[in-house]
C-alpha cells in the first residue's frame, strides 16, 4: 500500500486533537471541535482550513493561453492578469478528468489548482496533450502548501492577523504578496469552497506554518474536511468523486455555465456538442427530502411509480438550513423544479421534491 | 451485565430483556447524532443483522443486533431528540429486545474485552 502523505501542518492537527482520516492520499483532519461548530464558525465568523493536499501545476510558454484553452472548458482568452476561472478538464468523451481553478499570471503563464486525489492523473493527462504547443508543464504540488481562510470576517482576519491587505481583491482574482519573504512567492486569491467570502493562501511550508499558528493563536476556528463538505454542499458546489467523474459530463453535472461551447475547440467539446443535440439524458438537481431520513451518496432516487430514475450524489441534514437535502443525478425527464420524486433510505421510501441545488445563497464579495 | 459487539452496539441485560444502544466510544466517534432510524415495535431482529441505522452529520452507520428477539419498545425520545445518544449513550438505549436465545450473549464481548477492542481500533 502506498504510504499516506502528510501536509506540513499534520503534527499541529494531531496536537489540536483532530480526528484524522485519509483523503486524496493524505492523512487529513476531518474535524476538531465538531462539524457543526466548525460549519457555523465559517457561516458566522471565520474558519481556517489546511488544504495543502490540493495540487498545483504551472503552465508556461509562448502557447500557454492557447494550450490552457485547449484542455479547459471555460474561456480564458483575453482575460486580464490576476483573473481566476473555474472549469473542468474533459476526456474525449466529455467526461470530467478533474475540476480546477486557473490563475492567470500573463498570456504565457498560468497556475492550475487541482484535486489531491487526481494529481498524478491530471499531470500525466496535461503532459500527454502538449503535442504541437510550445509549453512547459511543471507539477508544483510539493512546492506549495495552502490555507483557506473563510467566512464573513475573513478580510479583517487576513489584515489584522496576517498583515495581508486584501480588501481590494475582487472575487476570483489573486495577487502575489511580498509580505512574507521566501520562495515561492505568496499567492493570495479571493476564492473558496464554502459559499462565504474568503481567501486562499498558497506558499511554502514555512510561511503556511507561521500563518496557521498566527490564526490559531488569534482564536480563528480550525476547520476540517468534514465541514468543508457540508459548506460546499449547501452552496451547491460539486465535489470530484461525488458529482463529477470520468463518466459524468459537465452538462449532466449542471455546470454548463463553466463550459464555453462557442469557443475554439477544446478536448471533449465534440462529445458535448453531440450530447447536446441528442438531448442531455441526465441532470444534477437539488432534492428536498421529507421526513427525518437523510439521503446519502449512492441512495436510489425513484419516480412516483417506483422506477429508479437516478442516484443521490451528496446528501446531508443541512446544518445552516435544518432541512434534509441532496444533490442527485436524475433522468432529465425528472429534473424540472417541483417534480415529485422519492428517495430510498435503507428499507423505507421518503418523498422528495426537486429544488434549486444552490440551497444556500452564497455571500460572495463582488 | 453489559455485553458488546465489535461494531460498538451494547446489550444491557435485565432478565430476559436486552436494552440495545451504542457505546460511549461509538457516540464520541460519530459526533453529533442527527437521526436514529429505528425498527417498529413487534419487529423480529436477528443477532448480527442490521435492525436500523444511526446518522451523524457525516454519515449513516448501520446498527447491528447483539441478540435475536422481538422489539418490545423503541426509545421514542430519540425521535425528536437524537442528540440524547451523544449526551448519555448508556442511559439512552435505542431498542428493547425480548431475547429469544439468551445463550447468544456468550458470544459477545464483556466490558474488559470491549475496552481492549476499542484501544486496538485506535492504533
Amino acid at each position: 500500500m502506498k504510504e499516506m502523505k502528510k501536509t506540513c501542518l499534520h503534527d499541529r492537527h494531531v496536537a489540536l486533537g483532530a480526528m484524522m482520516s485519509p483523503f486524496g492520499g493524505f492523512d487529513m483532519p476531518i474535524q476538531y471541535a465538531g462539524i457543526v461548530e466548525e460549519h457555523n464558525a465559517v457561516r458566522r465568523r471565520c474558519g481556517v482550513f489546511d488544504v495543502s493536499h490540493m495540487g498545483e501545476v504551472r503552465i508556461t510558454g509562448r502557447d500557454a493561453e492557447k494550450f490552457v484553452n485547449h484542455i479547459f472548458t471555460n474561456d480564458i482568452a483575453g482575460a486580464p492578469q490576476g483573473k481566476i476561472f473555474y472549469g473542468m478538464m474533459l476526456n474525449a468523451h466529455g467526461g470530467v478528468v478533474d475540476d480546477l481553478l486557473v490563475y492567470k499570471y500573463s498570456d504565457t503563464e498560468y497556475f492550475l489548482v487541482i484535486n489531491a486525489s487526481n494529481i498524478d492523473k491530471d499531470v500525466a493527462w496535461i503532459k500527454s496533450n502538449t503535442d504541437g504547443f510550445d509549453v512547459e508543464v511543471e507539477d508544483e504540488s510539493d512546492v506549495y502548501s495552502e490555507l483557506a481562510v473563510q467566512g464573513p470576517e475573513a478580510e479583517r482576519i487576513m489584515r489584522e492577523v496576517l498583515g495581508l491587505e486584501v480588501g481590494h481583491l475582487g472575487f476570483y482574482t489573486f495577487e502575489e504578496f511580498a509580505k512574507y519573504d521566501g520562495d515561492p512567492a505568496v499567492i493570495v486569491s479571493r476564492t473558496g469552497y464554502t459559499g462565504e467570502d474568503g481567501f486562499e493562501i498558497y506558499a511554502s511550508d514555512d510561511v503556511i506554518e507561521s500563518c496557521w499558528d498566527a490564526l490559531i493563536d488569534a482564536g480563528v476556528q480550525p476547520c476540517g474536511l468534514g465541514c468543508r463538505d457540508t459548506l460546499r454542499f449547501e452552496a451547491g458546489l460539486p465535489l470530484y468523486g461525488d458529482e463529477l467523474s470520468e463518466d459524468v459530463t459537465p452538462l449532466e453535472a449542471s455546470l454548463s455555465m463553466f463550459v464555453k461551447l462557442d469557443k475554439d475547440g477544446f478536448i471533449g467539446r465534440d462529445a458535448l456538442m453531440a450530447l447536446k443535440s441528442a438531448g442531455v439524458p441526465r441532470k444534477t438537481v437539488g432534492l428536498e427530502v421529507e421526513g427525518q431520513a437523510i439521503p446519502r451518496h449512492g441512495y436510489e432516487v425513484l419516480d412516483e411509480a417506483g422506477n429508479k430514475v437516478g442516484t443521490v450524489t451528496t446528501g446531508y441534514h443541512s446544518i445552516t438550513l435544518g432541512r434534509n437535502l441532496a444533490m442527485a443525478l436524475v433522468d432529465s425527464s425528472c429534473a424540472a423544479l417541483g417534480t415529485r420524486l422519492n428517495v430510498r433510505v435503507r428499507r423505507k421510501i421518503f418523498p422528495a421534491t426537486v429544488v434549486k441545488k444552490r440551497f444556500y445563497t452564497p455571500n460572495y464579495k463582488k | 451485565m453489559i455485553y458488546y459487539l465489535p461494531t460498538h452496539e451494547y446489550a444491557r441485560v435485565e432478565g430476559n430483556i436486552a436494552y440495545v444502544g451504542i457505546s460511549e466510544y461509538a457516540a464520541r466517534q460519530l459526533g453529533n447524532v442527527v437521526y436514529v432510524d429505528m425498527p417498529e415495535v413487534g419487529d423480529d431482529v436477528e443477532a448480527g443483522e442490521d435492525f436500523g441505522a444511526i446518522e451523524s452529520v457525516k454519515a449513516a452507520s448501520d446498527l447491528f443486533a447483539p441478540v435475536s428477539g422481538a422489539v418490545v419498545e423503541v426509545n421514542e425520545h430519540l425521535i425528536d431528540n437524537p442528540r440524547l445518544v451523544n449526551e448519555n449513550p448508556m442511559e439512552n438505549w435505542i431498542v428493547k429486545i425480548e431475547m429469544s436465545d439468551p445463550a447468544e450473549l456468550e458470544s459477545l464481548m464483556d466490558e474488559a474485552a470491549y475496552k481492549a477492542h476499542c484501544e486496538s481500533e485506535n492504533h
